[in-house]
């Protein structure tokens, strides 16, 4: 059932391989994924021009051969800005997942296996993250320790280990039912060597498809707080402010505010359609 | 009545781990609460005022028994440092346009999610389901504030039908000037709801009963609505009160598209003052709506089912 020892073994990871190019999601996903993070990565090449250099006379220009996204109104080239924007909410998206993944998966693995008390605590603090709107709590601990990245890292670190532990608790409590959990404990293997060794492989793929939703989340909430003020400060383009900024301009000229929104839908969509590609290809559904 | 009061006892310490966290939020601030709160220019004796005004200078286990005392008798949630007014009074000026349109988005979100649910599951495999289904993808991947730039640019700009901000004065307006507010929070919210009830919607029709009934002859239409729907609503609402939360913050971003002047406009703007004590509180009040709501849910769940009440 588990790929995760596949990996080691050249032959089943081609099998596994196989097996994934036959799902469209999965492709289509990996495609467009692909596609937002090469050009983040490949920012300074292909960004045709600087995103912070402005040129006050060539304001609000509309979309043309020398600027494909128009320009805004402090003269910035659209197109490059877009791009460039990428390469910072993809960076802190991503880099703002790895601590409340690793806290999730140790949460839940650790509640699920030992059940009782330790489990009723965790329970009961899940329990009460989960009573705040997300968005409320986020915005408040952001304001509380800082905007900026940072704000970003901490609040995440907080709050968003929540929905996985949750998930990776359920599905350690229905393996500890199944027999050969107990099997291996009575075994004599020790209780972190059962859950390390044994458990951990099995949930493994059930977190990484978890770890998609959870980087395009905060790559949503990235944005958010950026268009609230509370995010990325300028000039550091992130999509989040580019799209506060043009919403002035609205009513005239559309695109302004419209392109960076597109790249974050292209970029979610790219995050959820490989989750999703995932899960069929290791069978989780 | 048994299960109604389990739920209740459950929702005690979930209230109190609340307002611990809510306590907590001044602390985690780096350094010195009054000195973010006042800035860099502030004199010395006014952070030593503010730090005495917010009992600052108490043993932290004092500071947290008085805040939870002050919570739990007197509903006293604290008191804005820009205006002296109680919070919960100035809560409760902003929170009617919000709770209005928390309330127009739900009735949106079922009125989108149900039928695309229906569809998709009555096609499951077939084309429209396949349609039905890319719908979530793209909806949890669109930040609910574009969506409502991208509302007001075709509803508002181009086509002209509806307000494209605020909320109007003439007794009709405010209604006609939250439908685009509240279809941008539904459309953020159906998405989860429309994948688990389609999930839901396939386990009914799969039901012995529906079989059974599809056998004896009795039409599809009628056997969807008096039988499928019936069984599929009791997950449904508790869907929705699960979503509650996350409904509840995306109306507050949202506020801030459409400059509705409601909660969310109270918590913004006290953001740029500073006013701790408001932010606090909004946070407070919002957290302890969702748990009241939840425990709504739970009593409107077992009234719908009878099997819930009998466990």
């Amino acid at each position: 059932m588990s790929t995760v020892s596949a990996v080691a073994a050249p032959r089943p990871f081609v099998r596994w391989l196989r097996r994934a190019l036959r799902s469209p999601a999965l492709v289509a996903g990996a495609f467009l994924l692909a596609f937002m993070v090469a050009v983040s990565v490949l920012a300074p090449v292909v960004a045709p021009y600087d995103p912070e250099t402005q040129n006050l006379g060539g304001g609000l220009a509309a979309p043309s051969a020398s600027h494909w996204f128009g320009t805004d109104q402090l003269g910035r080239d659209i197109l490059s800005r877009v791009i460039w924007a990428g390469r910072t909410d993809l960076r802190i998206a991503v880099l703002a997942a790895i601590i409340p993944f690793i806290t999730g998966l140790v949460v839940g693995l650790v509640s699920g296996y030992s059940g009782g008390r330790v489990d009723w605590v965790i329970g009961r603090v899940v329990d009460t993250f989960v009573a705040f709107p997300f968005y409320v709590l986020i915005i408040a601990i952001v304001f509380a320790v800082g905007t900026g990245e940072n704000g970003i890292f901490i609040a995440y670190a907080l709050v968003g280990w929540i929905s996985s532990a949750r998930v990776i608790r359920a599905k350690t409590k229905a393996l500890c039912r199944e027999g050969w959990v107990g099997a291996a404990y009575g075994g004599g293997l020790s209780h972190p060597r059962v859950v390390a060794r044994h458990l951990l492989p099995n949930v493994l793929p059930q977190a990484v498809v978890l770890l998609m939703t959870e980087i395009l989340l905060i790559m949503v909430a990235v944005v958010t707080l950026g268009y609230l003020g509370l995010g990325v400060q300028p000039p550091t383009p992130d999509w989040g402010t580019m799209i506060s900024d043009g919403q002035l301009f609205l009513a005239t000229k559309w695109w302004i505010p419209s392109l960076p929104g597109v790249a974050v839908v292209i970029t979610g969509v790219g995050l959820s359609l490989l989750g999703d590609g995932l899960a069929d290809v290791w069978r989780l559904r | 009545m048994r299960w109604f009061g389990r739920s209740l006892l459950a929702a005690i310490p979930v209230a109190l781990g609340v307002v611990v966290c809510v306590f907590l939020l001044l602390r985690i601030v780096p350094g010195d609460p009054a000195r973010m709160i006042l800035g860099e220019q502030a004199t010395t004796a006014s952070i030593d005022a503010l730090r005495e005004q917010l009992g600052l200078n108490l043993p932290v286990g004092q500071q947290l028994l008085r805040y939870l005392v002050g919570v739990f008798t007197r509903a006293d949630i604290g008191t804005s440092l820009v205006t002296d007014q109680p919070v919960l009074a100035l809560i409760a000026s902003r929170v009617g346009v919000t709770l209005l349109l928390v309330g127009l988005a739900v009735v949106f979100t079922v009125l989108i999610a149900v039928p695309l649910a229906l569809i998709a599951a009555t096609h499951k495999d077939g084309p429209l389901d396949h349609v039905v289904r890319i719908f979530p993808t793209i909806g949890m991947a669109m930040p609910a504030f574009w969506v409502g730039l991208i509302l007001i640019l075709v509803f508002g700009v181009a086509l002209r039908w509806l307000p494209v901000g605020g909320v109007g004065t003439s007794p009709a307006d405010p209604l006609r000037s939250l439908i685009l507010p509240a279809l941008t929070v539904a459309i953020g919210m159906s998405p989860p709801l429309i994948r688990s009830l389609r999930e839901q919607l396939l386990e009914v029709l799969d039901a012995d009963f529906v079989v059974t009934l599809k056998a004896a002859r009795l039409g599809s239409v009628s056997i969807l609505v008096r039988h499928v729907l019936r069984n599929a609503a009791v997950p449904a609402v508790s869907l929705l009160g699960v979503n509650v939360a996350y409904l509840l913050g995306g109306t507050l971003v949202i506020e801030k598209v459409f400059a509705i002047n409601g909660m969310g406009a109270l918590l913004f703007s006290s953001i740029s003052t500073r006013d701790f004590p408001v932010v606090q509180g909004i946070t407070l009040v919002s957290a302890m709506g969702v748990v009241v709501i939840s425990l709504v849910t739970d009593l409107l769940v077992a009234a719908l089912d009878p099997r819930i009440r009998a466990a």
